[in-house]
């Protein structure tokens, strides 16, 4: 399944122009600057834009082209960054009236309440809900619409950290809980390398580039996109050990033992983990008598300098995974480094990002 | 019915049906003016706005013309219904109507612009169609306004004088509403009847107007 576009959209200083197929499947998410037009682009596909013009199909389906199909008859859940809970109604109520409306669908309430938690806010007044939990309700409610697709626009961009980190989870397992596929909009990189399955990046109105998360975090363009982004590593493990009197966590990466400080976890957890690049330190020898744990032989694959700056981002192949590092071009001179030379990435064990860990507590 | 009151019962009746009329006219009105991009929107506020400051006589002279038989919407009106719409509670009413439209209007149009686009956007995703949006999001969420509407309306009109008298007249039972009962009144110097039915008038207003602000402050907008 897919949703593909052919659109434009003339905005405030740009003009949105997107030819693009979105896989269906998991959860994409959709990356750039602000202003973009991300945010733009959800609308027209929920129909949400009636002056767009060009095609829009769900499938077979077309929701724009010949005709325009009004929103409420395209069946794609959408979810605001402000939440837009009807005043007027309870939590209950809220839910109930996406239900009233909705199609036929094997989403159940009780699974969705439970999942996102909202159980014991459902006679609550709407103006009495925290942030994180307006959210949450409005994901149950465009779920309990029996959507066959989920346009979420930065729905965690105006909670705190602890808000954040208790939805993000949730959303990471639409897809597979209620078999909702999911288009992400976020200009934040913490966010896409928690959530998203694939990225799709975007500039100036435009699509750029899109591809599965890992590989597309290596991108040195990614950069560009993110005023805060800094460019590193998503590596999935599996916790295979812990050391309780070290206080450690023992991580097997495609058979690539990494060690990081004590996650409440139990073993077989399987966890993404973020590697910085200025974190990873390189070496043309094994080093010794150094304090650092995590060190790995691999080859380099690929230089990429950083114009007009000091720095180099170096990626290196692992085997099984592969990291990026970020050196200076003088480093880069003094090692010798090329492309294929063999080298030793340093990964400090305390440089785990550990908001890139769903839905692990903390230690 | 005594006499003296007849012209109370008449004034409320017509301040029933022209709040009703208006109820249904202004609502589309208002959500036009609320929503729309258009470039003659100005334009028609302006004209849904000319009632608050046109001095009633001028207003009552105009429609005195144009209900006329003579004219061709009284023409028409009277071929169609067989009664002429001046010195008639009919024409009473459509003159109310236009006398009070912007009383009903604007706090609709504010009440409309305050619900804003994105309820009814969320609505719409959630498969409400543009009149399910209506009824169940815009209409509940605008609450205040309708009931701001209807009381400012319906009190307007029962205070009408020189619109009823330019198009009325003073035909009792038919036309003779409270505000032109007083003025019969004073200018046949029965001051005991005059006060009495100034008092009605004065303790209703001042009831409605309280209401009114009362409601504003405090009525959460709520249906559950």
């Amino acid at each position: 399944m897919s949703v593909s576009v052919d659109v434009r959209l003339p905005r405030d200083g740009f003009t949105l122009e997107v030819a693009h197929d979105f896989a269906a499947q998991g959860v994409t998410a959709l990356f750039g600057p602000s202003g973009c037009g991300k945010t733009s682009l959800l609308r027209v596909i929920a129909g949400h834009e009636p002056n767009a013009t060009g095609q829009v199909h769900w499938d077979s389906e077309q929701w724009q082209g010949n005709r325009f199909l009004p929103p409420h008859l395209r069946r794609a859940g959408y979810v605001f960054q402000d939440a837009r809970l009807f005043a007027h109604l309870n939590v209950e109520a809220n839910l109930r009236f996406a239900e009233k409306r909705a199609g036929a669908g094997d989403i159940l309430r009780q699974d969705v309440v439970e999942g996102l938690g909202i159980g014991r806010l459902l006679g609550r007044s709407v103006a009495d809900l925290s942030g994180g939990e307006r959210q949450r309700v409005s994901i149950a409610r465009s779920l309990l619409s029996q959507p066959c697709l989920m346009l979420m626009d930065e729905p965690l961009a105006a909670l705190d950290y602890r808000a954040k980190a208790g939805i993000l989870p949730l959303i990471q397992s639409l897809p597979q809980r209620f078999g909702v596929p999911v288009i992400y909009v976020t200009h934040a990189l913490d966010e896409v390398a928690q959530v998203a399955d694939q990225v799709v990046t975007m500039k100036e109105g435009r699509v750029i580039a899109q591809g599965p998360t890992a590989e597309m975090l290596e991108r040195p363009d990614m950069q560009g996109l993110s005023g805060r982004f800094e460019a590193g590593s998503i590596l999935e493990g599996v916790i295979n050990g812990h050391d309780h009197t070290l206080f450690l966590t023992q991580i097997d990466v495609g058979g690539l033992p990494f060690e990081m400080p004590y996650l409440e976890a139990p073993i077989g957890t399987r966890l993404r983990i973020r590697v910085r690049a200025r974190d990873v330190t390189l070496a043309i020898k094994r080093p010794e008598g150094i304090s650092t744990r995590n060190i790995l032989a691999g080859k380099v694959m690929r230089l990429m300098p950083e114009e007009n700056t000091a720095f180099t981002e170096v990626l290196v192949d692992l085997g099984p995974t592969r990291v990026q590092a970020r050196v200076t071009q003088a480093a880069v001179l003094d090692l010798n480094l090329v492309e294929g030379g063999e080298v030793f990435a340093l990964i400090k064990s305390v440089s785990f990002d550990r908001r890139a860990l769903p839905g692990v507590k903390r230690g | 019915m005594s006499a003296e009151l007849a012209p109370l019962w008449l004034s409320l009746r017509l301040a029933f049906f022209t709040t009703l009329v208006l109820l249904i006219l202004a609502t589309p009105l208002a959500w036009w003016l609320a929503m729309t991009r258009s470039r003659v929107k100005p334009v028609i506020e302006a004209v849904t706005a000319l009632p608050l400051v046109l001095p009633p006589t001028v207003l009552g002279f105009y429609l005195l013309i144009l209900f006329s038989p003579n004219s061709v919407l009284g023409g028409f009106f009277v071929s169609l219904t067989g009664q002429s719409l001046t010195f008639s509670f009919t024409g009473l009413v459509v003159a109310s109507v236009i006398y009070s439209l912007p009383f009903m209007v604007q706090p609709l149009q504010s009440a409309f612009e305050g619900v804003g686009r994105g309820p009814l956007e969320v609505a719409a995703s959630l498969g409400a169609s543009p009149i399910d949006r209506f009824f169940s999001v815009a209409s509940p969420l605008a609450l205040r306004g309708y009931i701001t509407g209807l009381v400012l309306s319906f009190a307007h009109t029962l205070g009408e004088f020189g619109v009823v008298l330019m198009v009325g007249g003073n035909i009792p039972g038919r036309t003779k509403v409270i505000s032109i009962a007083i003025y019969e009144n004073v200018e046949t110097l029965e001051y005991a009847q005059a006060h009495w039915l100034s008092a009605i008038l004065m303790g209703f207003s001042f009831a409605v107007l309280l209401l009114v602000f009362t409601v504003n402050r405090r009525f959460p907008v709520k249906v559950i």
